[in-house]
């Protein structure tokens, strides 16, 4: 297995008209590694995540995924090199049921393209699929609901599954546990930890229980530039990210 | 659950019947379609009534164009203004294709001609589909506006293709059928009718369950979404579009089988038109609702048109309401009776519609005779005609008639309202019902 | 025409403001046939009203209902609108003609005369753009429109009546298709299906000189008139351009048909064709803010 990083970003600028949101960001992330961005609202956490996912292109620097370029990759291209995400607000298929919504992150990954020859009905393997995640994500007793009517802590939870379904192996998750109760949460993270086994996992948080529990390194960004990039261990004794996050006389 | 949803559709049966009693609705469909000029025979003279058949076959045809451009529609989420550039050029294409048949020059059997216009409508998709997919929601609608301003002026200007205003004539006796039938009475171009509208409607239903549907669907819920999960929504967008051409094509090939004639206004705008009113009436959201707005709306046209000179007024009145109140459409409106009727209490909104009925019915007739008055004063008496209802002629020029028709208007809109609201507290109670039941999904 | 017409629309919501704006504007020049004086204060007065009602009482509600109910909704409105105008004057054109006191040669271009009246409509269309340019980016109350377009929410929460502003800007479109339909209802034959022979026209100007913007539909309505106008002097075809490279077009040639049409007969056609052109390229339109 080479040694190329899941995700490189170097010198990555981003500014929207005069406004610098991303101030030269250089973060490796290698494969399998699970990593968590955290840092003050406004720090351009989602911007950096929009970056790396194709839906804004940067003002400057170059992104890599695996070693290849996505400057100028349009959304699904970027996903069918393998990564996925999930939102910030939720994003799924409102007017499908739940199976549904399911069934269409699996169908491009397992080769249907615009088929319209195939009957989905009879699709065994595919359904018997869709069918084992949902499980796992504690659906199955929504199965046949419309994803619209499902409580917020469901739709995170079908969101997550969505994301994960194709089987990218890079994989973004933006505030995955935003809004939920504490039991809530606990699930969110087993679920989280067990879907990412192997993979490639960035992840934005606000939760530092989820964040210290989670993670492998945590990235610390404020004001669009990474302050320090380290082990949970080492990141909690940081006293940049203690002023940034706390003030400088409570550090 | 899963596991019991799976084991459950692994046991469901799968032979012929068994796959005939879950889709019951289609060869009922068939049957009653096959059943319904009966009713209208004429036993004396041995024949059928020519009107009946040739509203059904409009019917038939209409559904079949309403269906699929509700697979850019309501599935998709496309709105389209100019969908009838694919079916009247659908139906070009038939023409000239049954010409060459009759000249010799090409042989294909009269029960697959369909299949002409069928491809006519696949192949202009592709190219105008090309164009006005590359952008989604209103811009996409703006372009099929243009495509479709286009294509109307063409159809007049142009005179090889198009036939200019006269349009192109064809016979579809053409002595090339699979069975040996001739096709020159109604009846046995009907029966191919409803054979074609059946096919194409199963097909689109069944496109509907494939990945390529349900994708539509995504797309038009969630692009983003979709884009997230591999696909490329503007290629999703320029698959159902022109698929959808394909069966609008099937369409305009049925209209030239029946009327022998295709002329520019199967390319108009007002034909667009048609389609968009008959699947938002019937409901957008469900795939039957373009049948039964078909149904309506071919109704009023053969009927009201007739009777009345301010039928589009009517139209735009029930258009109106129903984009108020009824967004839905018709299937809508029959989806939210489903909680209640899974309570079994369905039975309980009988008499509370009963009361709605009567003055809903008395503000309509009143609402009638006073726009048939209005459009008789400035249009009806410039040509001539007296104001009849039924054997009795009313002066229109007297207080009277206006005067019932205000307070029949004006009255039961007021008695209508006061109904209304005890309706809706009897509604929102066994709503509330269901809800405590579980009812509700 | 078309200059009358292009202040109109682009301080109103597409789609929402275009058909049924043009539909009450229609109706309203028939006034016209009372005075001239009388009409250009009239008629926007009236239209303006009932544009205020119409946004009030109904686009409000179906706005709920997303975007396609709202076009479907003043698509409903303009049928309605045009039957009833019928009903009220009668299906044959109502006579309205240039009054007297404008009806005289101003000067004479290329051997063709230029009408007083168009002068008249080109000054009054000058002044209608100037008065809403003015007003959107000098006034108070223009900055708070701009502001509602995009940010309705935050106005709001800013304290100004968002609903109230969102009427009077459907009001001040409708009022000014009214004046538009004023001026130009003796240009062209005052009938009742006006408003759908002028409408997409309407649509094709707004959308080409782009969302948001009142230069840019000025610009595009001086394009499109200057387009239609020349299209009907140059009375050339794709063939003699063909001829001038050697190729000539005989009757025999594939698509003889459109290679020989001369432009005139496809004059109406060509703001079609930019509308297409334009959306697939650049849906922004010329100078667009907005996102159609």
């Amino acid at each position: 297995m080479s040694d190329v990083p899941a995700i490189s970003l170097s010198g990555v600028h981003k500014s929207f008209g005069r406004t610098q949101i991303i101030r030269g960001v250089d973060l490796d992330i290698p494969r399998g590694q699970r990593h968590a961005l955290i840092g003050p609202n406004g720090a351009g956490k989602t911007t950096l995540f929009n970056l790396i996912s194709g839906r804004f292109s940067a003002t400057s620097g170059t992104i890599a995924l695996n070693g290849k370029s996505i400057d100028g990759l349009a959304a699904h291209e970027i996903n069918r090199l393998g990564l996925s995400r999930s939102f910030q607000i939720t994003s799924i298929f409102p007017r499908l049921t739940v199976f549904e919504n399911i069934r269409c992150g699996l169908l491009w990954a397992r080769g249907y393209r615009y088929s319209f020859w195939h009957l989905l009905g009879g699709q065994r393997a595919l359904n018997e699929e869709a069918d084992r995640l949902i499980e796992r994500l504690n659906l199955q007793g929504r199965r046949n609901v419309p994803a619209g009517l499902l409580s917020y802590a469901e739709q995170r939870a079908l969101e997550i599954g969505i994301t994960v379904a194709g089987g990218a192996d890079i994989i973004l998750l933006d505030e995955p546990t935003a809004g939920m109760s504490h039991s809530e949460t606990e699930y969110a993270v087993a679920l989280i930890r067990a879907v990412s086994e192997g993979k490639t996992l960035l992840m934005v948080e606000h939760d530092m229980s989820v964040v210290f529990g989670l993670a492998d390194v945590i990235t610390v960004l404020v004001y669009g530039e990474v302050i320090a990039s380290d082990a949970p261990a080492r990141i909690r004794g940081n006293k940049a990210v203690q002023e940034a996050y706390l003030g400088t006389e409570a550090a | 659950m899963s596991a019991d949803a799976t084991q459950r559709a692994a046991l469901a049966p799968t032979g012929l019947v068994a796959v005939t009693r879950r889709h019951w609705i289609w060869p009922a469909g068939v049957l009653v379609a096959l059943l319904l000029p009966w009713l209208f025979f004429d036993w004396s003279t041995h024949r059928h009534s020519g009107f009946v058949l040739t509203m059904l076959s409009e019917i038939g045809l209409m559904a079949v164009f309403a269906l699929s451009f509700n697979m850019q529609m309501g599935q998709a989420g496309l709105l389209s203004f100019g969908h009838a550039i694919l079916f009247g050029l659908g139906g070009y294409v038939t023409a000239h294709t049954l010409n060459a048949i009759k000249a010799g020059s090409l042989w294909l059997p009269t029960e697959l001609v369909p299949l002409a216009g069928g491809i006519g409508g696949l192949i202009f998709g592709a190219l105008f589909g090309y164009v006005a997919t590359k952008q989604r929601a209103t811009a996409f609608a703006m372009i099929t506006m243009g495509l479709g301003e286009l294509v109307a002026a063409c159809a007049l200007m142009f005179m090889g293709f198009f036939g200019g205003e006269g349009g192109i004539s064809t016979d579809r006796v053409t002595d090339t059928s699979l069975f040996g039938i001739p096709y020159s009475s109604s009846w046995q171009v009907y029966c191919l009718v409803v054979a074609w509208t059946a096919i194409a409607a199963i097909l689109m239903r069944l496109q509907t369950q494939t990945p390529l549907g349900r994708m539509a669907n995504a797309c038009r819920d969630n692009f983003e979404r979709a884009q997230f999960v591999g696909y490329d929504p503007r290629m999703v967008r320029f698959y159902q579009f022109t698929l959808s051409g394909f069966f609008a094509g099937i369409g305009g090939a049925l209209y030239v089988l029946v009327y022998e004639i295709v002329t520019f206004d199967t390319v108009a705008a007002a034909k667009s038109a048609t389609a968009l009113l008959a699947t938002y009436i019937g409901g957008a959201g469900s795939f039957f609702g373009p049948i039964l707005g078909t149904i309506v709306v071919v109704l009023l046209q053969s009927g009201v048109s007739l009777l009345s000179n301010a039928w589009l007024l009517y139209v735009g009145v029930l258009f109106i309401v129903m984009v108020m109140y009824a967004p839905g459409g018709m299937m809508g409106i029959i989806a939210l009776h489903e909680p209640v009727a899974r309570t079994g209490r369905l039975r309980e909104l009988v008499v509370p519609y009963a009361r709605l009925l009567v003055p809903a019915v008395l503000a309509v007739l009143g609402f009638v005779l006073l726009v048939e008055l209005a459009s008789f004063t400035t249009i009806g008496a410039a040509q001539g005609k007296a104001f009849k209802i039924g054997p009795h002629t009313v002066d229109a020029h007297t207080a009277l008639p206006w005067a019932l028709g205000a307070v029949a208007l004006i009255g039961s809109g007021l008695w209508l309202r006061w109904e209304s609201r005890r309706f809706r507290a009897r509604w929102d109670a066994l709503i509330a019902d269901a809800k405590a039941k579980g009812a509700m999904l | 025409m078309a200059d009358a017409f292009a202040p109109a629309d682009p301080a109103g919501r597409l789609g929402a403001g275009s058909p049924a704006a043009r539909a009450a504007g229609r109706w309203l020049p028939r006034i016209a046939v009372y005075g001239l004086p009388t009409a250009l204060i009239l008629a926007p007065l009236l239209c303006g009203l009932i544009g205020a009602a119409i946004e009030m009482y109904g686009l409000r509600r179906v706005h709920r209902n997303g975007h396609i109910a709202e076009l479907l909704f003043t698509f409903g409105l303009a049928l309605i609108i045009e039957k009833v105008v019928q009903m009220t004057w009668g299906l044959i054109p109502v006579p309205y003609r240039i009054p007297e006191g404008l009806d005289f040669p101003l000067f004479t271009v290329y051997g063709t005369q230029f009408p007083a009246y168009r002068a008249f409509m080109l000054l009054i269309s000058a002044l209608m753009f100037g008065a809403i340019w003015l007003g959107l980016t000098r006034t108070r109350i223009g900055l708070v429109i701009q502001a509602a377009l995009t940010h309705p929410e935050m106005v709001n929460a800013l304290g100004h009546n968002v609903p109230r502003v969102f009427t009077t800007v459907f009001a001040a479109g409708t009022a000014l298709a009214g004046l538009a339909g004023v001026i130009g209802g003796n240009y062209q034959v005052t009938e009742p299906a006006m408003a759908f022979t002028m409408g997409p026209i309407v649509f094709v100007v707004v959308v080409f000189g782009g969302l948001g913007s009142l230069t840019g539909c000025f610009i595009a309505s001086l394009l499109m008139g200057l387009i239609q106008t020349f299209a009907v002097v140059l009375d050339y075809s794709l063939a003699d351009l063909l001829k001038q490279v050697g190729l000539t077009v005989t009757s025999s040639t594939p698509f003889h048909e459109v290679l020989t049409v001369p432009l005139p007969r496809i004059g109406a056609l060509l703001p079609y064709i930019l509308l297409v052109l334009i959306l697939v390229f650049r849906p922004r339109g010329l100078m667009g803010t907005r996102d159609t």
